[in-house]
């Protein structure tokens, strides 16, 4: 499977983006709405003009037709054809590339197999649920064999539940292709179930390109932060191992618990909107319970950002307007928070 | 297990058997003033009866029916044949664009009298009627067709290898196929107003020249029988392309 290659790539919405991808690596493209992350996966792609040098295993492929690319694209709306049943949606790029019919046949039971969706075969897109037309329109992308797959937000209209169990589904079956995979998502942590790294794209720009872990803790400016949400970040100085996979650690005033199973945690990290806050002292025992101080509200349509001041370091806290009338929660008001032990994240 | 069938009555014949029987009993019992232009529905049958017999309604019928026939495929062939080309077609339809948009608002019957002219009383003239009546509406549903499929669906059958051709030919002319249809059906219904319009005026044959004739014989019985005769050819027509409409793209949409 090829290296990418995007070399000083431009276009009226990119700006000179650099990128490398890896053989075989699962690339996600971060980023808010409007970004520029589907412009650049159209640009991979060859749909779309583009100055720069787009290069597959150091060969230049910016004259390749996009048919002869080898490239499998997962579109947003998945665009499965609407007058064809799921067989014929799927072995369509093999009859467009001249196939026999036994080769067809034999893909068409690889599909199947792979993607458990045999009993779908006779059924038209109209008639698939959510999540199987996610897997017929992935059968179709995969079937002419391709060495490098592109999805653009494919679960975006799918439930939360759905899209998880899709997502680790995908993961494995790019893993065991060997794909060189490029996925676009705005969410963050669908970005960092699923990537082994990320590149955060704001307004045509590539303003990172790191593991998750690296992007979370040492985001790259205030751009990447605000994408991230700002988590609040604590500096450790030391741990003790507490046993069954939990760590106690002082940070910064802080004595935190975390699931940890590695050596050396230098940092904790968590996301405002995981942050748990009450007015009133939340029951049960009291591990990572803090008080502090509301100083600043800050809204943002439905939520509100709350800055809560402690002794020793502001954290910041985001919860939905309804919570915080119904907890009235107000600058001044005295609060508890909590940092759920699932939702830290240590490096 | 047997199955219960519930044949349900045919109420919505209430209201035409209703009519008829109204019309036959103001006609009948002259309720209605100027009786003798108003014959009753039992004399309209009656009439209708005779000139199948005679053979004078199917032989105007007939000639009626082979001009529309030639005039709604070669105009709906035509207009297929060019909307594909310009939808898909970019400098295509930026050559026939200005021309068509500026024949298309001229009524099909607005050409008669330069096509007597140009072409002569005889069986082009209303060919060409019902060509030009279907060729534009036919044409400008399929440029709507076709250029109403989804971008990523050409996108995704490029990416997926396809020629242009086969892309065409697969995916964008199926997908334009309900607003095809929707063209067909509602100029097959104008095929037969606009033939019927021409032989009333120029030709001496088809359905339009007998109820010329009738007219001028005062015969408001065989008037009745070619205006029922008509409606039941547009209803007819029409009912083909929605049950071909349907018959086509039954199972995916």
């Amino acid at each position: 499977m090829p290296t990418i290659e995007l070399s000083h790539i431009s276009n009226f919405i990119c700006r000179d983006i650099s990128l490398t991808i890896q053989n075989s690596e699962l690339m996600v493209l971060l980023g808010p709405t409007g970004a520029g992350k589907t412009t650049l996966l159209n640009i991979i792609c060859g749909l779309l003009p583009y100055e720069g040098s787009l290069l597959f295993d150091d060969e230049p492929i910016d004259h390749v037709p996009i048919s002869r690319r080898r490239i499998g694209y997962l579109f947003q709306d998945l665009a499965l054809f609407p007058h064809l049943d799921a067989r014929r949606n799927i072995t369509y790029g093999l009859w467009a590339k001249g196939l026999g019919q036994d080769e067809i046949e034999a893909r068409l039971f690889e599909m199947c197999n792979l993607l458990n969706i045999s009993h779908l075969m006779e059924r038209y897109p109209k008639d698939l649920s959510g999540g199987e037309r996610q897997r017929v329109a992935l059968a179709r992308s995969l079937a002419p064999s391709p060495h490098v797959l592109l999805l653009d937000e494919p679960f975006n209209s799918l439930d939360v539940k759905t899209r998880k169990y899709l997502r680790l589904e995908l993961k494995r079956i790019v893993k065991r292709l060997g794909l060189t995979t490029v996925f676009v998502t705005h969410d963050f942590k669908e970005a960092e179930e699923i990537g082994d790294r990320l590149a955060i794209i704001d307004s045509g720009r590539l303003k990172q390109a790191a593991t998750s872990q690296e992007i979370f803790f040492n985001p790259n400016g205030h751009a990447v932060a605000d994408f991230l949400g700002s988590p609040n970040i604590f500096d450790c100085t030391n741990h003790e191992v507490l046993g069954n996979g939990l760590v106690k650690t002082e940070c910064g005033g802080f004595t935190i618990i975390i699931v940890w199973e590695d050596k050396g945690l230098n940092k904790i990290a968590i996301s405002p909107e995981d942050v748990y806050v009450s007015r009133n002292e939340p029951p049960g025992p009291s591990i990572n319970r803090f008080r502090g101080t509301i100083v600043e509200e800050v809204s943002h349509n439905s939520m509100v950002t709350i800055k809560i001041r402690t002794k020793t370091k502001d954290i910041l806290a985001r919860i939905r307007r309804e919570d915080l009338i119904a907890e009235n929660l107000t600058t001044g008001s005295d609060v508890f928070f909590i940092l759920p032990l699932r939702n830290l994240k240590g490096a | 297990m047997n199955r219960i069938t519930i044949i349900k009555p045919p109420w919505e014949l209430l209201p035409v058997v209703a009519f008829l029987a109204l019309w036959e009993i103001s006609a009948r019992f002259h309720l209605v003033p100027g009786q003798f232009f108003f014959p009753p529905f039992s004399t309209v049958v009656q009439e209708l009866f005779h000139l199948i017999v005679n053979g004078v309604l199917v032989e105007n019928l007939l000639r009626s029916l082979i001009r529309v026939l030639i005039g709604f495929f070669t105009g709906a062939s035509a207009g297929i044949a060019f909307g594909v080309l310009m939808g898909w077609n970019e400098v295509t339809h930026r050559a026939f664009h200005p021309i068509f948009s500026l024949l298309y608002p001229i009524p099909a019957l607005g050409w008669l009298p330069i096509l007597m002219l140009w072409l002569g009383i005889g069986e082009l003239l209303p060919i060409t009627i019902v060509f030009i009546a279907c060729f534009f509406p036919v044409l400008y549903n399929t440029i709507t067709g076709i250029k109403g499929v989804p971008r990523d669906l050409i996108r995704a059958a490029e990416i997926l290898g396809a020629s242009r051709l086969k892309i065409l030919r697969t995916v964008i002319f199926p997908l334009a196929l309900p607003n095809i249809f929707t063209g067909l059906r509602l100029e097959a219904g104008m095929a037969w107003r606009v033939i019927i319009a021409a032989e009333m005026v120029a030709i001496p044959t088809g359905i339009g020249a007998l109820l010329m004739r009738a007219e001028s014989l005062i015969r408001i019985d065989i008037i009745i029988v070619c205006l029922i005769l008509l409606s039941v050819m547009c209803l007819s027509f029409e009912r083909f392309f929605v049950f071909l409409e349907h018959w086509s793209t039954r199972k995916w949409q």
